[in-house]
């Protein structure tokens, strides 16, 4: 379905990242959001609060995150595509709601702009240490989707998709950006309404009726349709552990049957799920990982490593979770190493490692507040193969 | 003969009774005041939601037959204020117990009174986190025992119609369950009325609270509330602290008007957006 | 006064209720709250047990009953409630 015109602002732009998140979910369709302030992610509200009512929608500051986290959980069920932004300290408030939002299957969008931990921190300034908690945030088992983009370009592009993959599996989708993408300035592009898909949410084909069951799947499927609120169909959503009718069960049958389904509904999804950039990997004795800002830092890196005759490319996951496993495991059957460049001091590379069964892995470490120097990484690329 | 049926029965799933709640325990009661209340306003069940917090009176919304939502605790507040704001034409109410509403969810509380959402409140008041066991909250009365107040409470506990006043509400009242038919009309009255609407209920809670305190059972307790209550319409709500073994003021105490949240909203962006605000729908028809 | 006209054809003892209950026996907690609170004295504690082990109540005083659903308001269970009724007695229900 082609995105409603009312909330496109087609045209080419210079907008920072936080700006081209806040024109993505408007392009998206997503029509109330509700926030809190923190650095650096304020600039997304601040710019929805100024836009979304000239396009329909609504928009409230609440008291706080945890606040936030939910309300748009109830604005998601009333019919709405929703979206909440937020930082270090305010995203591991949201936690408790993005398990939530995951056992009741609500779809609906956490951006998260992230900067130096633990605890306060660097508020002004970039990191990409909340990666793990993107997936393992919140407690009990449960998948959601991450996405990192690299450029404020894609903070426009990859919200939409983030929008769009909320509403075809019911998840929170964890929009993994960071304070340099959102606090960096660049040409965004934004195309006309009609050349941008988006999803809708799908309804149940059936009627309101006395045997109608909340999260009855179609055969095949592991996504239930969601159905709209207040049209009949007198539906019950709780996190506690449910049966298919949305009944609290309490047992261990019922906790296998839901809790699997919830994670297999991402697990198993396959190349669907699978988004990532390569960049001479074919020759390559090794490949630089790396996602967000930090894809765009390890470039030069091998260019320069190029330059001086090193065989070296990169692997660019787009979505980080479900990580790429399927393309990491066949990249390392082939190459000699994989160098992991991160704005943390090891997350993402416990993947990597994980998946390169012995292939050597070394962590190109930056415990935040500023960028690689391509250089340095380099250096870690030459460490590796002499 | 259709009458020979509870009059609760079409409003609830009947697949699930029986519900969890103790014997003399007040929230049936208030389930039976809240259905009469919709048979009496004849309420559009497909418009009614139903969202609760976490607790025996959280328990409310997985037993009602509309779309009803049993959130996190103490964050049903916000969850409603989204939801309502997403859908203006429902009508929302949010049932939840003293701990849940007032302690961890005691934040969103006022700044949901404050911002006068268009919600119907009603707060289940027993003292205590009665499914946990009987521990002390922001409403046990002073030197009332707990689990977790084993020497007795020491914190002087919230008035709720006081918080709820001052904090913004456009309806404040409070019964007990021995009250059933003014309960009843309360429910009544605030379905249509816009704002904040808060009704407290002070209810039994037999096996915690009336036990570890020896306050006798459910019986006991509603004999209580009947001997103890003053009906006091329009009191001062700083007046109305309750004390263990003392009086239990009840009563409508405020009854009043101010714009919704997305009444105010509404105003305010078209004072400045003029004709570039989108008007977005507010669900009040004043 | 009764409501319809049937009653003026009822006995005497008859004519003057004004309500009937129904009680689902099975379901009841044993809490006293309908007996207690009945305005016209109508309930008793069954010496019986139901199936849960506790006391229902019974209709002891039926034309005395006004149909008033007092009980049922009170009830916590769902086990009770009352109708303003054409016909005196009490109607009961051994559903669960």
């Amino acid at each position: 379905m082609k995105a409603d015109p009312r909330g496109v602002l087609t045209g080419v732009h210079f907008l920072d990242g936080d700006h081209a998140c806040c024109e993505g979910a408007l392009a998206a369709g997503c029509r109330c959001a509700f926030g809190y302030p923190i650095t650096p992610s304020t600039e997304v509200v601040e710019r929805i609060a100024q836009r979304l009512p000239t396009v329909g929608g609504v928009f409230l500051q609440m008291e706080d995150e945890i606040a936030s986290s939910i309300a748009i959980q109830g604005a998601a069920w009333g019919g709405k595509k929703v979206l909440s932004v937020s930082s270090g300290p305010g995203i591991s408030l949201m936690m408790e709601h993005v398990g939530l939002a995951a056992m009741t299957e609500t779809p609906c969008v956490f951006v998260n702009v992230q900067r130096a931990g633990p605890s306060t921190g660097l508020p002004t300034l970039v990191a990409q240490a909340d990666m793990m908690q993107a997936r393992w945030g919140s407690h009990g088992d449960y998948e959601v989707i991450a996405l990192c983009p690299n450029s404020p370009q894609e903070c426009f592009d990859l919200t939409v998709q983030a929008f769009n993959l909320a509403e075809i599996y019911r998840v929170p989708v964890m929009f993994m950006m960071d304070e340099a993408v959102g606090h960096m300035t660049e040409r965004v592009v934004i195309p006309a309404a009609d050349q941008i898909e988006v999803v809708e949410r799908r309804r149940p084909a059936e009627p309101p009726s006395d045997t109608y069951a909340l999260y009855r799947c179609e055969p095949g499927s592991r996504v239930p349709p969601m159905p709209p609120v207040g049209e009949g169909y007198r539906f019950h959503v709780t996190g506690l552990t449910h049966d298919e009718r949305g009944y609290p069960v309490m047992n261990a049958e019922a906790q296998d049957r839901l809790v699997r389904r919830l994670v297999d509904k991402i697990r198993l999804a396959g190349p669907a799920l699978e988004r990532y950039e390569e960049y001479q990997v074919d020759d390559a004795d090794v490949v630089l990982v790396a996602y967000g800002i930090t894809s765009r830092v390890v470039q030069r890196s091998m260019q320069l490593a190029r330059e001086r005759g090193l065989k070296v490319g990169v692997f660019r996951p787009v979505v980080v979770w479900p990580f790429p496993e399927r393309r990491l495991r066949e990249l390392a059957r082939q190459v000699k190493a994989f160098v992991v460049a991160e704005l943390n001091l090891g997350q993402v590379v416990l993947e990597v490692e994980r998946l390169a069964c012995g292939t050597r892995t070394v962590l190109a470490p930056h415990a935040g507040g500023g960028l690689h120097a391509p250089e340095a990484i380099l250096a870690q690329v030459e460490e590796v193969l002499r | 003969m259709s009458e020979r049926i509870n009059p609760v029965e079409p409003f609830l799933r009947m697949d699930r009774m029986p519900h969890i709640w103790c014997p003399g325990c007040g929230i049936g009661t208030v389930v039976n005041c809240f259905v009469r209340a919709l048979l009496k306003t004849r309420a559009d069940l497909n418009k009614v939601s139903v969202v609760s917090g976490i607790g025996c009176t959280g328990r409310i919304a997985g037993y009602f037959r509309v779309d009803s939502f049993h959130t996190t605790h103490g964050r049903s507040l916000p969850f409603a204020t989204g939801l309502k704001m997403a859908n203006p034409e429902l009508n929302v109410w949010d049932f939840s117990g003293d701990g849940d509403l007032i302690a961890i969810g005691g934040n969103h509380f006022i700044h949901a009174a404050r911002r006068n959402a268009d919600l119907k409140v009603v707060c289940v008041n027993n003292f205590t986190y009665g499914m946990t066991g009987g521990q002390v909250t922001p409403t046990a009365p002073l030197h009332s025992l707990a689990t977790t107040a084993p020497y007795g409470a020491f914190e002087k506990p919230f008035n709720l119609p006081f918080l709820a006043d001052s904090s913004g509400a456009v309806y404040v009242a409070r019964w007990t369950t021995y009250h059933v038919r003014q309960l009843t009309r309360s429910m009544e009255e605030i379905m249509t009325k816009p704002g904040f609407c808060f009704i407290e209920v002070i209810a039994p809670c037999p096996t915690a609270y009336q036990r570890r305190n020896r306050l006798g059972d459910g019986l006991e307790a509603m004999r209580y509330y009947k001997a103890n209550s003053k009906v006091v319409h329009g009191a001062d709500t700083r007046s109305v602290d309750i004390d263990l073994g003392g009086p239990i003021v009840v009563g409508k105490f405020v009854d009043r008007d101010r714009p919704t949240t997305l009444e105010a909203m509404r105003d305010e962006l078209q004072k400045a957006l003029g004709g570039k605000y989108v008007p977005y729908p507010t669900g009040v028809n004043r | 006064m009764a409501s319809t006209s049937e009653v003026g054809d009822a006995p005497q003892a008859e004519r003057k209720a004004k309500g009937t209950v129904f009680i689902h026996r099975e379901r009841c907690k044993g809490c006293g709250f309908c007996v207690e609170f009945c305005p016209s004295g109508v309930l008793a504690p069954d010496k019986a047990f139901n199936r849960k082990g506790y006391h229902p109540p019974v209709v002891v005083s039926a034309e005395a009953c006004t149909g008033c659903d007092l009980c049922g308001m009170y009830c916590p269970d769902f086990a009770i409630h009352g109708v303003r009724a054409r016909v005196a007695g009490q109607e009961g229900c051994d559903e669960g």
